[in-house]
């Protein structure tokens, strides 16, 4: 049982304000997912849980300790990480790729010990890419370059999986696979964080949402509770509708006509 | 089973190139302007004193700092193309060159230079570390592509710089010693060069040796390397002071030798799978057997007329020209 939680999450840059007395809790066997329109920094949040960016003020903690506390290698071990649009840089095999996210815990000198060339195996038949294993890396497409990166997210066995922007740029069905991947690996019991734009994706798979405007925590709870019209005409200025269909919930939405009417009539 | 295949690769590139050195290696001590055969080292005749003299005091000598220059020359470039994740990188187009040449031709302005043996070296050092820094502190933040531009505005500053060095030399002599010293050479040099600059050449090697692991998971970009524990600012340090010291020696000793940093890197990397990390030592080996193959066509197959770094700047471009073509067919 892993529990993350943040306190008065603050970070100024040049001045502005980019996050505002955030606080949040995660907790491992939830996929929460962090919503909020462009700029309203999830992205900063999500560099900050996830260690790479000190807050100005806020403390984070795991299981009670402070994040500041763990050494690199003891937090790469702890929780993975995935920025936005991951890419590769060199053709290195898909195998080769999924295998650098078990660089925290590889001895300093030497091959591969057996047990982890098993882990890497098991990676690969989990995301369906052992037909990949030697294509280069660069060569995949987006949908299976996006499961090659989860997959080199959770070899390593993490228990925190902190995702940036999971589904950018994959066409529905890669999305939906994506969505449904960290819904299973929360399954699992890994504590998963991901900021979403398709409110959809959000409001069938994730278990938790935390809604972010302008910086500041605007709602967080159970998915069911949270997403609703009222929130989301908030968050992004557009008159929304969630409603239930038989494939699950339905995030619909229609530009805000009040704020149009505003902006005439000033 | 792959695993196994890519280890064997590995091995079999390690084998050629060991191989070459070897060959290239013996054809150095056995051939130039004198040319020896191994049973005249065991002469007790005044031939077989010669032999030994030319062996000992002169190819030895030439030969093993055409591998410790060569070798740090190809394992930096490896190492910067790995940290800037740019195919373009090398000590060259980072400015390191530059700066280490600029250093040598202060030591040879100032007169420093007959004064002290040292002097050059030092310099080239220092020339060395100040370019790196300022190309790492101009590029910083910006992407490969501004670290790049970084490096040719430094490099633009240090060929200004020597140029008003040239300009304001005090006689046509001094004038000519820089730019004969410029142009690169390994010939005429004695072990005190090699003490003098081997040590920080091996130094700089042994730091960036260090770097394998971290270049692997750069790979995958800087945030996802963060993220997998990496210290990034001990990665840029290493690969700095690393080079740095390993290059501004070379540069020091030798004076500018050009594009084996950036060839070296090239010839062995689609043998070994692109992890920058199996790289290092191919390279390295690679950048020796350049170095040397190069060194023995201009004293052999040339004649002495002309300097090695000329030989490796006309030999190098073309294929500096090919990359460019190459990336531009492949970018989008």
């Amino acid at each position: 049982m892993t529990d993350l939680v943040a306190t008065g999450l603050t970070v100024r840059r040049h001045g502005k304000s980019i996050l505002e007395q955030v606080s949040l809790q995660a907790h491992s066997g939830e996929f929460t997912a962090i919503i909020g329109a462009n700029g309203a920094g999830k992205s900063t949040l999500l560099s900050i849980l996830a260690g790479l960016l000190g807050p100005d003020e806020g403390v984070i903690s795991i299981d009670g300790r402070s994040l500041h506390l763990f050494t690199r290698k003891q937090l790469a071990r702890h929780r993975a990480y995935l920025p936005q649009n991951p890419r590769c840089e060199w053709p290195i095999s898909v195998e080769r790729l999924v295998a650098l996210g078990l660089t925290p815990i590889l001895p300093a000198f030497g091959e591969l010990p057996e047990a982890l060339s098993r882990r890497i195996e098991a990676a690969l038949a989990q995301f369906d890419l052992l037909s990949r294993r030697s294509q280069p890396a660069t060569t995949l497409s987006g949908g299976e370059l996006s499961r090659a990166m989860l997959a080199r997210a959770v070899v390593g066995n993490p228990d925190i999986l902190i995702v940036d922007e999971p589904t950018t740029g994959l066409d529905p069905r890669h999305a939906l696979d994506a969505a449904q991947r960290l819904r299973a690996l929360a399954a699992e019991g890994k504590l998963v964080i991901a900021s979403l734009h398709d409110l959809t994706l959000v409001a069938r798979y994730a278990t938790r949402v935390v809604a972010l405007d302008g910086g500041r925590l605007a709602a967080q709870g159970p998915a069911g509770e949270i997403l609703t019209a009222e929130l989301l005409r908030g968050l992004f200025g557009v008159d929304a509708s969630v409603s239930l269909t038989p494939g699950g919930p339905l995030v619909d939405y229609l530009p805000a006509r009040s704020s149009t009417n505003r902006r005439q009539n000033p | 089973m792959s695993s196994r295949i890519l280890h064997d690769s590995r091995l079999g590139v390690a084998a050629v190139l060991i191989v070459a050195l070897t060959a290239l290696g013996c054809a150095s001590l056995l051939c130039g302007s004198v040319w020896l055969r191994p049973d005249q080292f065991f002469g007790a005749d005044a031939l077989g004193a010669m032999a030994r003299l030319v062996l000992l005091d002169i190819r030895l000598p030439r030969l093993v700092l055409a591998l410790l220059i060569g070798g740090t020359l190809g394992l930096s470039g490896a190492v910067l193309q790995g940290l800037t994740r740019n195919p373009l990188a090398e000590p060259g187009t980072l400015g390191v060159s530059s700066g280490a040449a600029l250093g040598g031709v202060m030591a040879i302005y100032f007169g420093l230079a007959s004064h002290f043996a040292v002097a050059i070296p030092l310099l080239g050092l220092a020339g060395a570390g100040v370019a790196m820094i300022l190309t790492f502190a101009l590029g910083r933040g910006g992407g490969t592509v501004a670290l790049i531009l970084a490096g040719s505005a430094v490099t633009s500053l240090m060929v200004a710089l020597i140029a008003l060095a040239l300009n304001l030399a005090a006689n046509p002599y001094a004038a000519f010693e820089i730019s004969t010293w410029l142009m690169g050479s390994i010939a005429d040099k004695s072990w005190s060069q090699v003490w003098l600059a081997g040590p920080f050449i091996l130094l700089g090697c042994a730091l960036l040796f260090l770097t394998g692991r971290s270049l692997d998971a750069l790979s995958l970009g800087e945030a996802q390397a963060e993220s997998l524990g990496i210290n990034l600012e001990r990665l840029h340090g290493l690969a700095l002071v690393g080079t740095a010291l390993g290059v501004g020696a070379a540069t020091g000793v030798a004076g500018a030798i050009g594009f084996v940093g950036l060839v070296a890197p090239h010839l062995v990397r689609p043998l070994l799978g692109y992890q920058p990390s199996r790289l290092l030592i191919p390279s390295t080996l690679a950048g020796a057997v350049l170095l040397l193959a190069a060194d023995l066509v201009t004293r052999i197959v040339i004649g002495p007329g002309l300097k090695l770094g000329v030989f490796t700047a006309l030999v190098g471009t073309p294929f500096f020209f090919w990359l460019v073509i190459r990336l531009r067919k492949r970018a989008p």
